[in-house]
């Protein structure tokens, strides 16, 4: 590669960071003559100095309304369907509360708790304990707080599945292209042999559209930045009261459930 | 058995497991190394330009995607002008498979002939062909 | 010195036969895996680490144990222990080639593994890991080769060999606390979450790793003309019975914190592997076993009539080992993942291919030891002779 060449990729690098300012722009640089290079993006993305997400558990009434929510992400990610309960992939998934929130349950707690569905994903912790145990690197956070995965890179060694303490990691013990019956073909599918988990969906960030699991929540899950004061997340946080999943270790998790009350 | 046949023996053998791979290539049928570039996003353009010039693509493709890779997922930076500052998503499946939607006839062709074995699509899903 | 390895009667090339045979199952089972998928074990999303992690951890053990005749002969001056000092080092040399083939096969993208040095990562414990096992293999090899060449042409060693030994000490602990470490930082898992564990670690590689080399030493006074000394192995007996009973009482502060604080993350593990969790026991059997072993361990190293009875003394060396390996080499890591973070209860089992990769593994070890061994045996009695 000659080293004009190589200049001209390091200028493209910062043109590249410019793009991200906004699609107006875009449209100044883009002459629209070629296909490739119209509407990659529709509108301007989603950022974001700390995301997160809010559960409201009384917008879940029915299991329909969470389920969709399940079948959003599993179809935008190509989340395999594993005959084997051992080897399931999992991004978002349903849990009794007793479960989710092991260290405080007790028998004597509402009904209403008890018949409740909690939908669990990866925290995205700011402290993440995956992100301190992996050798390479490929489990990171980026600079919007989003704990992201580098499939690349990632040597399958599982040391981030042990260091979860919410079980939000999956293995991909088989490959698991022949049990993705429904393609999205726009996202890539996993090989064998990596870790994967919830991204907050980045890409679809990117393109300005909310993770899946929020588009199709109906209100129910609540995405924002937790940065902001006059966010939508934290307008919620401050008014109703929130809990988190095992807040003793230390992690800081960055989903939060809205239980009850107001 | 003297020195001497030993040696010829032990030639033989190196000479025949030596040009082996010569003989197997030349009795075996030619790969066909002709990339197709006429899909049908691409017959549809005007003017018919890869993101780079295309001896640049030759070159470097494989460059390019693992940069393009490494900035994407590790630093967000997901869109690269060219020198036209024409502005793309940088993307294999969106991108480079949009407009080269004929993955056998594109990337296997070259790849069989070079011998090269890439895993991009052990993730990334390649268009649909419709095969004859 | 290598040819000696290549030279033996029948019965040792029948053995070498034999140990190729395994490692050709194992290779070939291993092939499958690559093909498969890690599915083909017995792991699972919830417990994601099975036989090959608790394999390596169990072997870095007896690794690890090689200073406890290198720094009381080396350090101390113990001078009963020059006969065998080089057993210890070899053994250490095969014991930590099974380290890293284990913790290769259960690498999920292997052609990948040198994205540890390529993208290295100093905050990771697997990577002071490779560090410490990768560094204490160097220098055994160095130390063992050069001693033993030394002593063959009846010279002393080189000048540099000494402060090399004197640095393995300080890094044969420190392998086995860095191995310690990759599970007692981890704040998702009760069970590993404890200060005590490289301690505990520690305790159980020196009574494990030496009573193998007892072991050891017992069959090479059998079938070679090298005798290791009836002094040497009682000072290896001496270092197995204080280092085991000091990892029962070790176990007892782990129990007694678990079981008197009544937390119920702390307690659940170790429920789960002597009594059962939710219906779910599968360890239960061996967890006693092991219990039952180390007791009886116990009790015959400190008789002295069946201390010094060879019979008695080989079933008690290896009552420890088993004992150990049950307790460390399965219920430690396997534990760790019951419950799983959500409290709920999936078992494991390692499957007939994974125990074949395990077995290839155990044989590529004992194949390496074999040569070492024939190497140092024909040394010594050539000097000897």
């Amino acid at each position: 590669m000659s080293t004009g060449r190589r200049q001209f990729l390091k200028a493209a690098g910062v043109t590249g960071l410019l793009g991200l300012v906004g699609s107006p722009l875009l449209k100044i640089f883009a002459p629209g003559e070629l296909e490739a290079s119209s509407e990659f993006r529709e509108g301007a993305a989603l950022t974001a100095r700390r995301w997160s997400l809010v559960v409201d558990m009384k917008a879940f009434p029915t299991e329909e309304s969470y389920t969709k929510c399940i079948e959003a992400c599993n179809y935008t990610h190509n989340i395999p369907r594993m005959d084997n309960e051992k080897h399931e992939v999992k991004w978002i998934w349903p849990e009794t509360y007793e479960h989710a929130f092991p260290d405080n349950y007790d028998v004597y707690l509402s009904e209403n708790i008890e018949s409740m569905t909690f939908l669990v994903l990866c925290n995205h912790c700011d402290n993440p304990p995956c992100v301190r145990v992996c050798p390479t690197k490929a489990t990171f956070k980026r600079e919007d707080g989003i704990v992201a995965m580098d499939y690349h890179r990632c040597i399958g060694c599982r040391f981030c599945m042990a260091a979860c303490p919410y079980g939000a990691r999956s293995f991909n013990w088989r490959d698991p292209r022949p049990f993705t019956k429904n393609v999205n073909p726009l996202y890539p599918t996993r090989t064998k042999g990596v870790v994967e988990k919830c991204n907050f969906c980045a890409d679809r960030l990117y393109r300005g559209e909310q993770p899946a699991c929020v588009e199709a929540s109906g209100g129910a899950l609540i995405f924002g930045d937790l940065k902001d004061k006059d966010s939508n997340v934290r307008n919620i946080l401050r008014t109703k009261f929130a809990i988190t999943r095992k807040p003793d270790r230390g992690t800081l998790p960055r989903v939060y459930y809205i239980i009850g009350g107001s | 058995m003297s020195d001497k046949s030993k040696v010829i023996y032990l030639l033989v053998i190196f000479c025949a497991v030596a040009a082996f791979p010569f003989l197997y290539n030349s009795l075996s049928t030619p790969v066909n190394a002709k990339i197709e570039l006429n899909t049908p996003v691409i017959d549809a353009m005007k003017v018919k330009q890869c993101i780079v010039p295309k001896e640049e693509m030759r070159r470097d493709h494989m460059k390019i995607l693992n940069r393009w890779r490494d900035e994407v997922v590790r630093d967000s930076h997901r869109e690269f002008g060219n020198i036209d500052g024409v502005m793309y998503e940088k993307s294999l499946q969106r991108t480079c498979m949009h407009c080269h939607s004929n993955k056998s006839e594109f990337c296997d062709r070259c790849h069989a002939y070079a011998s090269v074995d890439v895993y991009c699509w052990d993730c990334h899903l390649a268009p649909k062909e419709n095969k004859p | 010195m290598i040819e000696k390895a290549l030279s033996g009667n029948k019965f040792y090339w029948a053995w070498v036969c034999f140990l190729l045979a395994v490692i050709a199952v194992g290779v070939a089972s291993y092939i499958r895996q690559f093909h498969y998928g890690l599915g083909i074990t017995g792991m699972s999303r919830d417990v994601s680490w099975g036989f090959y992690i608790a394999q390596f951890t169990f072997f870095v053990g007896v690794a690890a144990s090689a200073v406890m005749v290198v720094m009381p002969y080396y350090l101390h001056n113990f001078k009963r222990f020059g006969r065998i000092t080089i057993l210890g080092e070899f053994l250490a040399i095969p014991a930590v080639v099974m380290c890293m083939l284990f913790i290769f096969v259960d690498m999920g993208q292997p052609t990948r593994i040198l994205n540890v040095i390529l993208y290295y990562t100093p905050n990771s414990i697997m990577f002071w890991d490779m560090v410490a096992l990768s560094g204490y293999l160097t220098i055994n090899v160095l130390v063992g080769w050069t001693t033993l060449s030394s002593q063959q042409k009846s010279v002393p060693p080189p000048k540099w060999v000494k402060p090399l030994i004197y640095l393995s000490i300080p890094w044969a602990f420190s392998i086995h606390t860095v191995t310690a470490f990759l599970y007692a930082g981890l704040p998702a898992r009760h069970f590993w979450l404890s200060a005590i564990m490289a301690a505990r670690f520690l305790a159980s590689a020196f009574a494990g790793g030496p009573a193998l080399l007892v072991i050891l030493c017992l069959i090479i006074k059998r079938i070679t003309k090298f005798d290791p000394g009836e002094k040497a192995i009682k000072g290896l007996v001496t270092i197995v019975t204080y280092a085991l009973i000091v990892n029962i009482f070790f176990i007892g502060l782990e129990l007694f914190t678990a079981l008197y604080s009544q937390v119920p993350g702390h307690m659940q593990t170790f429920q789960y592997l002597y009594f059962g969790l939710g219906g779910h026991g599968k360890l239960i059997p061996l967890m006693w076993f092991s219990t039952f072993l180390a007791i009886s361990a116990v009790v015959l190293l400190l008789v002295p009539a069946t201390r010094t009875n060879q019979i008695t003394l080989l079933f008690a060396c290896a009552s420890v080992h088993i004992s150990l390996w049950f307790d460390k080499g399965f219920g430690f890591v396997i534990g760790g993942f019951v419950p799983n973070p959500l409290e709920k209860v999936t078992e494991y089992w390692p499957t007939l291919n994974e125990l074949l990769v395990t077995t290839g593994i155990w044989s590529i070890g004992l194949l390496i030891l074999t040569a070492l061994y024939r190497i140092a045996i024909s040394v010594k009695v050539e000097l000897e002779a």
